[in-house]
C-alpha cells in the first residue's frame, strides 16, 4: 500500500483524533496533545510501511499522548476535593455530567470507553490502540462503562433523548 | 447502546480540529518536518497547484491535472510528508500572481529540478527558465542554448514534460521548430 500524502492523512483523521482527545484530556489540553500526536506521526510517517490501518495507528499515538499527559498531570496534582480540573468540560454541549464522569475514569478505561463508544472502533482496533489483547480491551471498556453507570445512575437517565 | 454518549459523539469539533491542524502545519514548517508544501492559486487559466521543497519550487500543475492526484504523486515521488501550506509558498504565489497579471516577466524563486527529466531535457528547461517572459524563442533556439543545436524536436519534448511551467519555460517558446507561432497553452489570455 502507498502512503497517502500527510495532508490527506491529517484531513482524514483530525476529527476523530480531536474528539478522542477532547473526551480524554479535556478542552484545556486537547490542542497541545493534538499537536504532539500529529507531529509524532509526521516524524514517523516516511518510515511507515505496510500500514493499512492509519486510523488505528494515529489513535495509538493519541492514546499514548493522552495517557502520558494524565500521568504527568497526576504527578503534578495536589489533592483537591472531588474530581480533577481536567474533567470539567464546560464548553461541551448538552451533558456536562457525562464529560465529567468520563474524565474521572482511570486512563485506560477512559481510552477504551471513548474509542469504543464515542469513535465506534471495533474491539480489535481498541486492543491495538491500547496495546493489549482484545479480551483486555473488552474488559477495560466494560469496567469503564460500569463505573460510568454507577456515577451517573444511567438507568434513571435512560429515557432522556 | 451508544446513545448515552450522544453529546460526545455529536460534539462539533470540525472547526476546532481544523485550527489545531493548522497549528500542526505551522509547527511542522518551523521544525523543518515539511518536505513538500503545496497550495493552490487562482490564475486566468483556472486554479493552479504549486509545490515547493526545501530546495525551491518543484511543481506547478495546471487545472487539467486534478490537485488530489498531483498531491498523491508528489507524496509518492518526493516524500509522503506533503502538507497544505500556502504560507510556505507566499513568495512564489505572489510572483505567479504578478506574472498572470502581466506585471512580472522573470521569476526570482529558487527552483528544485528533482522532477525534471535529466540530461538534455533538463538543460532545455534550465535554459528556458532564463528567457524573460515576452521574448520569443524557438525550439531550435532552445536546443542551441541547451548545447545541441540540432535537437529542436527533443527540446520541444522537454518542454512538454516540464514540471515547473512557469517559471521554467516561461518565455514564449514557439511550437514549430524554426517558426514563430505564439505561445504555449498555459500562458492564458
Amino acid at each position: 500500500m502507498t502512503l497517502p500524502a500527510f495532508a490527506t492523512f491529517l484531513e482524514e483523521h483530525r476529527v476523530p483524533v480531536y474528539r478522542f482527545l477532547l473526551a480524554s484530556v479535556g478542552p484545556g489540553d486537547t490542542d497541545d496533545c493534538f499537536q504532539e500526536t500529529f507531529l509524532a506521526a509526521l516524524r514517523a510517517y516516511p518510515k511507515l510501511r505496510e500500514e493499512s490501518n492509519l486510523r488505528a495507528w494515529v489513535l495509538t499515538i493519541a492514546t499514548r499522548k493522552a495517557i502520558d499527559h494524565g500521568r504527568a498531570r497526576a504527578r503534578r496534582a495536589v489533592p483537591v476535593e472531588q474530581l480533577p480540573e481536567r474533567a470539567t468540560h464546560e464548553q461541551a454541549d448538552g451533558d456536562p455530567e457525562l464529560w465529567r464522569a468520563v474524565g474521572a475514569l482511570p486512563e485506560r478505561q477512559r481510552a477504551a470507553v471513548v474509542h469504543r463508544y464515542v469513535l465506534d472502533l471495533p474491539y480489535a482496533d481498541v486492543a491495538r490502540v491500547l496495546g493489549c489483547s482484545e479480551e483486555a480491551a473488552r474488559a477495560s471498556a466494560y469496567e469503564g462503562r460500569k463505573k460510568l453507570r454507577t456515577m451517573r445512575e444511567l438507568e434513571e437517565l435512560g429515557g432522556k433523548p | 447502546m451508544t446513545k448515552e454518549f450522544g453529546s460526545m459523539r455529536r460534539a462539533d469539533v470540525d472547526g476546532a480540529s481544523r485550527l489545531a491542524a493548522q497549528a500542526v502545519i505551522d509547527a511542522a514548517r518551523r521544525l523543518g518536518l515539511e518536505d513538500v508544501a503545496v497550495a493552490t492559486i487562482d490564475s486566468p487559466v483556472g486554479e493552479l497547484l504549486v509545490a515547493g521543497t526545501h530546495r525551491g519550487l518543484v511543481r506547478v500543475a495546471y487545472p487539467d491535472e486534478p490537485p488530489d492526484v498531483v498531491i498523491e504523486e508528489l507524496a509518492e515521488t518526493l516524500s509522503p510528508r506533503v502538507l497544505e501550506d500556502p504560507r510556505a509558498l507566499d513568495l512564489v504565489r505572489r510572483q505567479l500572481e504578478e506574472y498572470f497579471e502581466g506585471r512580472r516577466d522573470r521569476f526570482e524563486v529558487r527552483l528544485d529540478w528533482t522532477l525534471a527529466p535529466s540530461g538534455f531535457s533538463r538543460k532545455v528547461l534550465e535554459a528556458t527558465a532564463r528567457i524573460p517572459f515576452g521574448s520569443v524563442s524557438t525550439y531550435g533556439e532552445m536546443a542551441k542554448r541547451a548545447g545541441s543545436p540540432r535537437a529542436a524536436r527533443a527540446a520541444g519534448n522537454a518542454l512538454h514534460d516540464n514540471p515547473i511551467p512557469p517559471p521554467a519555460g516561461s518565455g514564449s517558446t514557439a511550437a514549430v521548430s524554426g517558426g514563430r507561432s505564439s505561445c504555449s497553452a498555459w500562458r492564458g489570455p
